[in-house]
């Protein structure tokens, strides 16, 4: 039974870090709290349901096409509204509000084309085969999802450690001013990070709306809350962090939910996140910048 | 001409009143911004007094005064016990540690359901919530704000705000000073949660959470959080944009969300930028930059 318990916690933790990763992304690069991350999310669902239900797509299809599309979507974000921002060295609470706006455009424009109800993906988009062994059941899905994740975050790091991008990349987190003079395409990178960022929003919100069988034009709000809890316990801005605090939080969910009620789950997810703020506010995997007069 | 007053009254005088909520919530997260400090548990101060008052009122039948005390008096205390550990944090953490502690108190409220009704929240309270009440709360906040903005308190926020360690150095007890902003900031969020919740029938946890957070948050930037004017004018313009934009009905919160996005590129301030003003109205002879 606590095998079992254990391979959902793994993948409940590896949705909760398939969403942080893009949102990390997005604060270690551009120092953004991305909080339009969950209208991405959504977006991505439902454009992959659209195409998949209208032109009898299978899943591959939607998957990339919520992947360019949303990428798309981000690179429109990032060239309208946080471009201009940046231009003017706005102080990073100003974004973030912006931010909000992007979100209740998207929110309200899916529930004006789709309505507030739920939906589904279209039936058999996903064979329902689930794998047993030793006694564990674990759906297709799932599995696709925990490597899925797995292989993304080795990928990220890879490129971001040892590649050029990847050091320029980081060269641009410490700072934009240093990395443009000794020239970085700044402009061009912060692009790519809001562009990659929310293509793997979108590609998270196709697999979670597949693993939770349903869609609303609200679903990217909880999945934010849990997301900002996710990267605060890894550390802001980190790639590792992210992984290993929506595993973190899976198991804490699952086990609380075993332990103490299901009530009790959020209560032990922001009780954690409130704890390691106290304890290690840079997050369990983070550094934190502070700059001292 | 009376009439039609009177009608236009008993349509508006819940969202009119709702002005008053918010525009004390507004003030409440400047007074935290004023001091530097980006708290954002204002939500969960609001709903902390809204719970509480709502219970002394119904269950221990506590006279209206008293109650708008007590709903003052909550938060406050909630917000030292809070405040001890989280106010060493800064910029983000602090906002995330204090949205944290405003989702801690959002599952409080729904698990202790003998006390709060849980998900369903209280239904049922008595309104004794007066227009009055709601002008004179805001009054009374402005005038106290105010004044506190010219007084050595007010200083002492705006020397941490520009520059803590400086503000340390120049002999200003920094964490006292936050710990008041705090506080201070949490007893107007408590009475905006009691006034509110003794105006609307009921009250249920939803309404405090974390969007209710960082709508607050907007409300003062929106608005301009560089005097006392911008929170209120922008909680102001923030609560009338929806039931003016309501002939757009489906494509009415869209286009609020446009209407932020712009404020927020173009106007980088706020709305309420002394500066601007003098800028635009101003002599000509300081040349356009």
């Amino acid at each position: 039974m606590l095998d079992q318990q254990l391979v959902n916690a793994l993948s409940l933790g590896c949705v909760y870090a398939l969403f942080a990763l893009g949102f990390t992304l997005i604060f270690g690069v551009l120092g953004v709290i991305n909080l339009a991350h969950g209208a991405v999310f959504m977006t991505g669902a439902y454009a992959a349901m659209t195409v998949m239900a209208r032109f009898e797509l299978p899943l591959w299809a939607g998957l990339l096409f919520a992947f360019a599309f949303c990428g798309l979507l981000g690179l429109l974000i990032d060239f309208l509204v946080l471009r201009p921002l940046r231009a003017r060295n706005a102080p990073h609470l100003i974004p973030m509000i912006a931010t909000i706006g992007v979100a209740i455009v998207l929110n309200s424009a899916a529930q004006g084309l789709f309505g507030a109800e739920n939906q589904r993906f279209p039936e058999g988009a996903i064979s329902n085969d689930t794998l047993q062994w030793a006694g564990v059941r674990i759906t297709v899905l799932e599995l696709g999802i925990i490597l899925f994740s797995f292989v993304l975050m080795a990928v990220l790091m890879l490129a971001l450690k040892r590649t050029q991008l990847g050091r320029a990349l980081r060269a641009m987190a410490e700072s934009p001013k240093a990395a443009y003079l000794l020239g970085i395409n700044v402009e061009g990178l912060f692009y790519l990070t809001s562009f990659a960022a929310a293509a793997l929003g979108g590609v998270a919100g196709v697999l979670i709306g597949l693993y939770s069988n349903a869609m609303s034009p609200l679903m990217g709000q909880p999945m934010l809350h849990k997301g900002i809890a996710v990267v605060i316990l890894g550390g802001m801005g980190d790639i590792r962090g992210a992984m290993f605090g929506g595993l973190f939080l899976g198991f804490a969910e699952v086990l609380s939910i075993n332990y103490l009620g299901s009530t009790m789950r959020d209560a032990v997810t922001f009780g954690l996140l409130f704890l390691v703020l106290l304890v290690r506010p840079k997050g369990l995997f983070g550094t934190l910048q502070e700059r001292k007069v | 001409m009376m009439e039609a007053l009177s009608t236009f009254w008993v349509i508006h005088s819940n969202l009119i009143l709702s002005l008053g909520t918010n525009a004390l919530l507004a003030l409440s997260i400047w007074l935290t911004l004023s001091c530097g400090m980006l708290a954002m548990a204002n939500a969960a101060f609001m709903g902390i007094g809204a719970y509480t008052s709502a219970i002394l009122t119904m269950q221990f039948g506590w006279p209206f005064p008293a109650v708008i005390l007590a709903g003052m008096l909550a938060p406050m205390l909630a917000a030292l016990i809070i405040g001890l550990p989280t106010l060493r944090l800064s910029g983000v953490y602090l906002a995330m540690a204090t949205l944290a502690f405003g989702e801690v108190v959002r599952i409080v409220i729904i698990n202790t359901e003998l006390l709060t009704g849980g998900i369903g929240g209280i239904a049922g309270i008595p309104t004794s919530t007066e227009w009055w009440h709601m002008l004179l709360a805001v009054v009374c906040a402005l005038f106290v704000l105010w004044r506190m903005r010219r007084s050595k308190v007010g200083r002492a926020f705006e020397a941490i705000r520009e520059d803590e360690t400086a503000a340390g150095l120049m002999g200003i007890n920094v964490g006292a000073n936050k710990m008041l902003a705090f506080i201070l900031g949490a007893a107007l969020a408590g009475l905006a949660g009691t006034l509110n919740a003794h105006l609307t029938f009921m009250i249920d946890p939803k309404e405090f959470g974390f969007d209710r957070g960082v709508e607050i948050l907007t409300m003062a930037i929106f608005g301009g959080i560089g005097s006392l004017v911008g929170p209120v004018l922008g909680s102001a313009i923030f609560t009338l944009l929806p039931t003016v934009l309501s002939p757009l009905a489906d494509f009415r919160l869209m286009v609020n969300g446009v209407v932020l996005v712009l404020i927020v590129l173009f106007l980088p301030n706020g709305i309420w930028d002394p500066a601007r003003f003098k800028q635009w109205f101003g002599r000509k002879q300081g040349a356009r930059t």
